[in-house]
């Protein structure tokens, strides 16, 4: 059984189960318009979490909210369905299959057996679209795959019921029902505000003050930690911003891309140059990751060497308050 | 970042054959994607990781053949776990788990529990006691 579905690539899973779905069902939205009105640009530092036994940094939102926010502001009704047996969300998907219906699932990553090895860990916020099955197999359309691909049905079990953070408990979800007409431009500013708004928080830890915090934080790593647990710790780092699923420096060029696009709809031209001023800010998060890369691969740790990119960050940190604040006027 | 310096380094995704998608402006600055093979930075930062794993693993080894822990802390590093993952697979308290850790509770230890930590790990009992020290 394989229903009709197109794949699109795309640069994070969230989006682009959320974009592909939609498409599906007849509503034209690209990958960095979800992105931008999901709000899902952020940034969180929490060092009481371990991730990889590192400090736990995270540039987006929670998984799932990226697409309720999407849903939230575009009107559209999305079913989510979370199961305690194996064998009723087994059934539960077979049957959506039988209806016609592509389903999006969050499966956890140490099982897909698609993915190379060194890409294999305790991830358990991972999205894909299930639209077909055969004997032996599920037709997978995992959006940051180029093609498609299958999971054989005991590791379709596995990825479902994966154990951990955010275990996804073989959660399904598939919007149900979506409007003829929907209102882009207010979804937009809509999105824009709640980001400007995380970006600015008044907490320590989130947002442009949590970016200062880590700057911090990183003068004091070798020192405090020794060399080679400061390395690791940077590494990880650059991993979150870095690895697939953000487009590259840390979510900032899908966000420059839902400006430029948001800039038409809205016919506001502030907003194309806050794209391109968007885009120089994730060059020097780039620059940054490579002069991190420089520390960790010499494995050394001058205290220097961490003095200046923790510079780096803070300059970064600098320039993205002042630019959430034009961003939040150029709106209003 | 314009679409002509998007990276096509070397990576651990060349050799089987999966390429990530980006975003890059192209000569009019107008946002497009693109795809990627890999980007030096991020390599040396996955095989950061990989070692960092590798020596855990064998320092694992050493203290399971020193005495010091029992083989599941051994086979918890080789499927990248820690303790809070490995707690929430086989569905015991961490603490519980913990002491599993000590190589005189774990020689106690039933087979139904055992069984559990097997099968987590994907082996048999058999291979979880004996398959380091042999």
């Amino acid at each position: 059984m394989e229903l009709t579905f197109t794949h699109h690539q795309s640069a994070h899973c969230e989006n682009g189960v959320a974009s592909n779905l939609l498409k599906n069902s007849g509503l034209n939205i690209s990958e960095p318009m979800v992105f931008g009105i999901g709000s899902g640009l952020f940034f969180v530092y929490l060092p009481f979490i371990k991730v990889n036994y590192a400090p736990a940094i995270s540039y987006r939102t929670l998984p799932g909210q990226i697409f309720n926010k999407v849903a939230n502001r575009l009107n559209l009704k999305i079913k989510r369905q979370k199961f305690s047996s194996v064998s009723n969300a087994n059934k539960a998907l077979d049957e959506n299959l039988k209806n016609n219906i592509p389903t999006g699932l969050q499966v956890g990553v140490y099982n897909l057996s698609y993915f190379p090895d060194e890409y294999r860990f305790h991830f358990n916020a991972h999205n894909l679209v299930v639209y077909g099955k055969t004997e032996t197999e599920y037709l997978v359309s995992d959006p940051v795959m180029e093609t498609v691909t299958t999971l054989t049905h005991e590791e379709m079990d596995k990825v479902r019921f994966a154990k951990g953070a955010f275990a996804p408990r073989g959660q399904m979800y598939y919007p149900i029902q979506i409007p003829n007409n929907v209102d882009l431009k207010s979804a937009i500013i809509k999105g824009i505000k709640n980001t400007c708004r995380d970006m600015l928080a008044p907490m320590p830890i989130v947002g442009v003050r949590g970016i200062k915090f880590v700057s911090k934080r990183i003068r004091k790593w070798p020192l405090k930690h020794g060399t080679r647990k400061a390395n690791h710790y940077l590494a990880q780092m650059v991993r979150m911003q870095e690895e697939i699923g953000t487009g590259g420096g840390g979510f900032r060029f899908i966000y420059a891309a839902f400006l430029q696009e948001a800039s038409v709809i809205l016919g506001n031209e502030e907003l194309k140059e806050l794209s391109k001023e968007m885009t120089q800010i994730g060059d020097s998060w780039r620059d940054f990751a490579v002069e991190a890369s420089r520390i960790y691969k010499n494995r050394s740790a001058k205290e220097d060497a961490y003095n200046t990119i923790a510079d780096e960050l803070l300059d970064i940190a600098n320039r993205e308050e002042i630019f959430f604040k034009k961003l939040k006027k150029a709106i209003s | 970042m314009e679409k002509d310096n998007v990276p096509q380094d070397q990576s651990n995704l060349t050799k089987n054959n999966v390429k990530e998608l980006l975003y890059a402006t192209d000569e009019n600055g107008n946002y497009t994607t693109t795809l990627s093979t890999g980007w030096e930075p991020k390599t040396i930062a996955l095989s950061n990781s990989i070692d960092e794993i590798n020596e855990r693993i064998a320092d694992a080894k050493q203290q399971v053949l020193n005495g010091e822990s029992s083989p599941i802390v051994y086979f918890m590093e080789v499927n990248k776990m820690d303790l809070t993952i490995l707690s929430s697979y086989v569905g015991f308290w961490k603490w519980r788990v913990k002491r599993h850790f000590k190589p005189s509770v774990f020689a106690t230890l039933s087979d139904k529990i055992l069984k559990k930590y097997a099968d987590t790990f994907e082996i048999s009992i058999e291979e979880l006691k004996n398959s380091i020290t042999k």
